[in-house]
């Protein structure tokens, strides 16, 4: 039926897809269009997959075989033999290799016409240009930190003139056989650093009982961690991949166990603290990976309603901890979420005034009314009201021309101890 | 996907390219602002720019640690306020909830600590280490052992250490004013 990158492939393939793409259903729109103009979107789509461990695999399997061909992978790890069990994409001779190209390799090969596209490396690395290219993103990841990165990265890209700017971000996401599946629409819907609270931390044991009178094994295998470690092999970074860092901690537990009369500490068990592992479990994974996939096919092709509209439910919790249950809800914004919340406000100044001048203004602002206001840049302290220390190594700054400490469209962080909130103003230099 | 773009609807978004203040950056600009340090403590920057890493000196003017000058280093991490900022004793003292290494055992900046709490929460905690030192959570066991069995015989140790002699064969830094 149509011919894409030089290969020439059957419809056939997507027999029972093109039932719901090419003709409308229940729940589709009445303005919705099947046919050509959907299937075409949909091959040309370009996603960017976050993660090929556990749910990345299944999620990499599911969209090629839901109809996406241009798809996008960044995984930082290397596969370790503990993966073969669920992560299916991988063989016991790719033990070492980068997950992320074994795993596009592998799709490739077994889903022909699908290009999928490696990234070894951080999402770190990567610029807003990057992120840029895509339509939509789908984590399968298992940090917060990396989450948090991403979201405040969309949230970032956020553009007002331009639509397409927004991607919506999909977050799979499983411990054990608890998981969820959420759509984020950066700036409209709920963000991860709004349903952070969602995620309970770890508890954590009081330095004093690891110090003094550990009670289990874990207990011992802290200490080695916290304290052992800092003392006898300071200025070592703990590398939690490396076998040999990870069997010293396991002797040195072992040796504290043994004086406590405690059993229980083992290498895995080691490793299993050290690394905060929560056991992994394949068809959890499948379950919330299937999802992800299903509302990414659903969100570009139109074919059913979605997670993620404003207003509507925008996240999937599944337990199947103790039998099996499900709840679908829609997490609200907050208000005064540091990242989605409180957006930078556009603010024309002059950039030959001081940067005294410019606090002086800021009183007068009717929107803002800061009386003692303190402010800086991502990368430096303009003027701090206090505490003193802060103050005096600012006050230089007051008599500085505003062009000399900030640059034009850079954000700045106002707060004001008589108010709960802060501002962020994007100063926009007048007569350049 | 056209439909999702048909429903972005933006108010007061922008289009940023300059990085951005990041929101452990704006918590630790509001908790400064809101420190009451009183006459007892000071706070340092190393880099007026870099509000996540500065010293607090205090020094207190009654209880057992009085005219002593204790320096702590304060290091936050970009999670703050989730995380608890990492305070670490920078002079070695004679105390049963600091270790020779600095380590303070403090329940807020650990199992108790909640993003609610703030810097200043923290360092009226650190204030009330040297006002109430805490035999029974002891990270230095032999001083919560002194501590416990002969509050003066313990007193006494605390000046020693202070002056900067040893204690049970430990030797300490001098910190007195």
């Amino acid at each position: 039926m149509s011919e894409m990158n030089g290969v020439t492939t059957s419809r056939q393939r997507w027999k029972y897809l093109d039932r719901v793409l090419s003709r409308p259903g229940p729940f589709t729109d009445e303005d919705w269009v099947p046919g050509e103009e959907v299937i075409s979107f949909l091959e040309s789509a370009k996603v960017l997959v976050i993660g090929a461990g556990g749910l990345g695999c299944e999620i990499l399997k599911n969209l090629a075989l839901s109809g996406f061909k241009d798809i996008h992978v960044i995984d930082m790890d290397t596969i370790d033999v503990s993966n073969l069990n669920r992560q299916f994409l991988f063989r016991q001779s790719d033990v070492g290799k980068p997950k992320a190209e074994v795993a596009a390799r592998f799709v490739e090969r077994r889903v022909k016409g699908v290009k999928i596209t490696p990234y070894c490396g951080r999402i770190q690395d990567k610029d807003e240009d990057y992120y840029m290219q895509f339509n939509m993103i789908i984590c399968g990841l298992d940090s917060i930190e990396a989450r948090r990165w991403i979201n405040a990265m969309l949230v970032g890209m956020v553009d007002m003139e331009n639509p397409e700017s927004m991607k919506p971000l999909i977050d799979g996401g499983t411990e054990g056989f608890k998981g969820q599946a959420r759509v984020i629409l950066p700036t409209m819907t709920s963000c991860f650093e709004c349903q952070l609270d969602m995620h309970a931390p770890r508890a954590a044991v009081p330095l004093c009982t690891l110090a003094t009178i550990p009670r289990q094994p874990q207990h011992c295998i802290e200490w080695a961690h916290i304290i052992a470690w800092e003392e006898e092999r300071k200025g070592d970074i703990l590398d939690n991949d490396d076998p040999e860092h990870i069997t010293w901690l396991y002797q040195k537990a072992l040796a504290r166990a043994k004086e406590f009369n405690i059993s229980g500490v083992t290498y895995s068990l080691t490793q299993g603290v050290v690394k905060n592992i929560i056991p992994a479990i394949a068809s959890t994974n499948a379950i919330i990976a299937a999802s992800c996939c299903n509302e990414a096919f659903k969100i570009a092709t139109n074919t059913n309603p979605y997670l993620g509209v404003p207003e509507t439910a925008n996240y999937m919790m599944y337990s199947g901890d103790d039998s099996i249950y499900t709840y679908t809800f829609e997490h609200q914004r907050k208000e005064d979420c540091p990242v989605c919340g409180n957006l930078a406000k556009d603010l024309e100044i002059n950039a030959r005034w001081t940067l005294q001048e410019f606090i002086d203004s800021l009183a007068e602002r009717a929107e803002a009314q800061l009386k003692k206001p303190t402010l800086r840049t991502e990368k430096s302290s303009l003027y701090y009201q206090s505490p003193p220390a802060l103050e005096e190594a600012t006050r230089p700054n007051l008599r500085k021309k505003l062009f000399d400490l900030v640059s034009d469209g850079e954000e700045i962080a106002v707060s004001d101890p008589a108010f709960q909130i802060d501002f962020k103003f994007r100063l926009l230099f007048r007569d350049k | 996907m056209l439909k999702i773009w048909s429903m972005v609807r933006f108010t007061s978004a922008s289009g940023q390219k300059k990085k951005k203040v990041t929101a452990a950056q704006l918590r630790v600009q509001k908790d400064l602002s809101e420190l009451s340090l009183g006459t007892t403590m000071r706070t340092e920057f190393p880099n007026p720019d870099d509000i996540l890493n500065f010293t607090l000196t205090i020094e207190p003017d009654e209880g057992m640690y009085k005219d002593g000058c204790f320096h702590f280093s304060f290091a936050i991490n970009q999670n703050f306020p989730h995380d608890p900022p990492k305070v670490k004793c920078l002079e070695k003292i004679y105390h049963p909830n600091i270790d020779l290494e600095g380590n303070v055992c403090l329940n807020i900046l650990r199992e108790d600590w909640k993003p609610v709490l703030n810097l200043n929460a923290v360092i009226v905690g650190l204030q009330f280490l040297f006002l109430e030192p805490n035999a029974s959570d002891p990270l230095n066991k032999e001083a919560a052992e002194d501590l416990r069995a002969n509050r003066d015989a313990f007193k006494r140790n605390v000046r020693k250490s202070m002056a900067g002699d040893s204690v049970r064969g430990e030797s300490y830094q001098r910190v007195l004013k």
